[in-house]
């Protein structure tokens, strides 16, 4: 690796396991309960948050030694909003069909505490570089438990991965159907999104004991 | 010493400069673009009305609009009437599609006012639809759609959209398998006016009996759902005079 050094290298890698933005930071949780109930919408909320976190990182990291303290956050919030009005914008006037599919998620987005925790943890301390790296490593990492919850959810509650039904139909009585198999409609609430980062919190916290705070 | 950057002065005149750029940039950005997102807009009205009568590029599963360099063309060929009903008073409007539902529902909070209802008569194959647009509330924010009847009043097909319902959840009334299950449904019995219910009870998910006046709900989205039932009766009730006249000619 020529281009990432070990240090730079262990910013993209760190949050995808040990240092996961949901599991062990706790960041983003909300949406990681709200939109996580098809595998799709996990993953486009997982490249979305990528685009906004990457750059937004930079953005910020690049204001840091200007930015006066007593107004940080309120700085870093109109920073965010800018970033995915602008992109809003441009979408709805040259791709209208996509900027459909993402209004959705442009709230979810400005108010995802991990952006936030990310500006304030990391780009404010930090140069541009090392909070790209940082900003991709997170979104890799939240997109991962976004993406790992969705499949479950998806595949549990409703049958389906990405909207084929990879189980068979419920209705037609075919595939698992046949053998009295039913869809867990509860998987399609957010209580069971809860329950499910908490078991991959368990997880992961059995495999690695280091990760357990007393 | 104190940094710099804490001063308040520095503070205040950071923030002044910051709103000042910051909305510069935002109010250029929306000006330069509204003319070609207005476009898009009236573009997508045109495509959901002709959407809601069956005039689509739709295969197996997916939705297809006609696209927008062929839409306009379309829209004037299939929609061969716009009329705005206000009371008794029926007037033909080229524009009515382009009527803000949304101004409509706010004006007819003064009882007074008698609300304007748009509705477009489309042609197809010789038969006539009736599509008549609809707003109403989910549970973030505003729903809206298309609805298209025959003269009998039965349902010919529907569209719905919303602006910011759950992805997944209550998001997913713009999805064919839940719009698909209005097709054929019947909203009178005799004459009275029932509307379509989002059942959560439904005892018939395949969809079959066309009258019983329910459709079976999207699980896990249980108010966008109610949204949709209240939004159907509130606003086709309004245009119940005017069809049952159809219907008894």
């Amino acid at each position: 690796m020529g281009l990432l050094s070990k240090k730079d290298l262990k910013l993209i890698t760190d949050p995808l396991a040990d240092n996961n933005p949901v599991t062990i930071q706790v960041l983003g949780i909300c949406s990681a309960l709200a939109i996580t109930a098809e595998l799709e919408a996990s993953i486009v909320m997982s490249v979305a948050v990528l685009f906004v976190l990457g750059i937004g990182n930079v953005v910020i990291s690049l204001m840091r030694n200007i930015i006066p303290s007593k107004i940080r956050i309120i700085v870093q919030l109109i920073v965010v909003a800018t970033l995915v009005i602008i992109v809003d914008l441009v979408l709805k006037a040259y791709a209208y069909q996509l900027s459909k599919t993402l209004s959705v998620f442009v709230g979810l987005i400005i108010t995802n505490c991990i952006i936030m925790g990310r500006f304030e943890a990391f780009a404010l301390a930090n140069g541009p570089w090392k909070s790209f790296l940082d900003g991709i490593g997170n979104a890799f990492g939240y997109g991962l438990l976004l993406i790992i919850v969705g499949f479950f959810r998806e595949l549990l509650g409703s049958g389906t991965l990405l909207g084929f039904e990879v189980l068979g139909n419920p209705i037609d009585k075919t595939g698992v159907y046949a053998f009295r198999y039913e869809n867990n409609g509860f998987m399609l609430l957010a209580p069971m999104a809860l329950i499910t980062v908490g078991i991959i919190i368990w997880i992961q916290r059995s495999r690695n004991t280091a990760l357990i705070e007393d | 010493m104190e940094k710099r950057t804490d001063k308040n002065a520095y503070t205040i005149l950071f923030a002044i400069a910051m709103v000042f750029i910051v909305g510069t940039i935002l109010a250029f950005l929306a000006t330069s673009l509204k003319s070609k997102i207005d476009e898009n807009k009236r573009l997508e009205k045109q495509q959901n009305i002709l959407y809601a009568m069956g005039v689509n590029e739709n295969d197996e599963k997916s939705i297809a609009f006609i696209s927008t360099d062929k839409v306009a063309g379309e829209f004037e060929k299939y929609i061969t009437k716009q009329l705005i009903i206000q009371g008794d008073k029926i007037t033909e409007d080229k524009e009515a599609y382009l009527l803000d539902l949304k101004k409509e529902h706010a004006l007819a909070k003064d009882k007074s006012h008698k609300r304007r209802l748009p509705l477009f008569i489309g042609e197809k194959e010789g038969e006539t639809f009736y599509i008549i647009p609809m707003r109403g509330k989910g549970l973030w924010d505003a729903i809206w759609g298309f609805i298209s009847l025959d003269k009998n009043l039965i349902v010919k097909g529907v569209f719905f959209d919303h602006k910011a319902e759950t992805p997944g959840l209550g998001a997913n009334i713009n999805q064919r398998f839940f719009m698909d299950d209005f097709t054929g449904e019947h909203i009178t019995k005799g004459s009275v006016f029932k509307g379509i219910t989002i059942s959560k009870s439904n005892a018939d998910p395949k969809n079959i009996d066309k009258e019983d006046f329910e459709i079976d709900a999207i699980a896990g989205s249980t108010i966008t759902g109610d949204g949709v039932s209240a939004m159907i009766k509130s606003e086709l009730k309004l245009y119940m005079p005017y069809l049952q006249k159809l219907k008894n000619n």
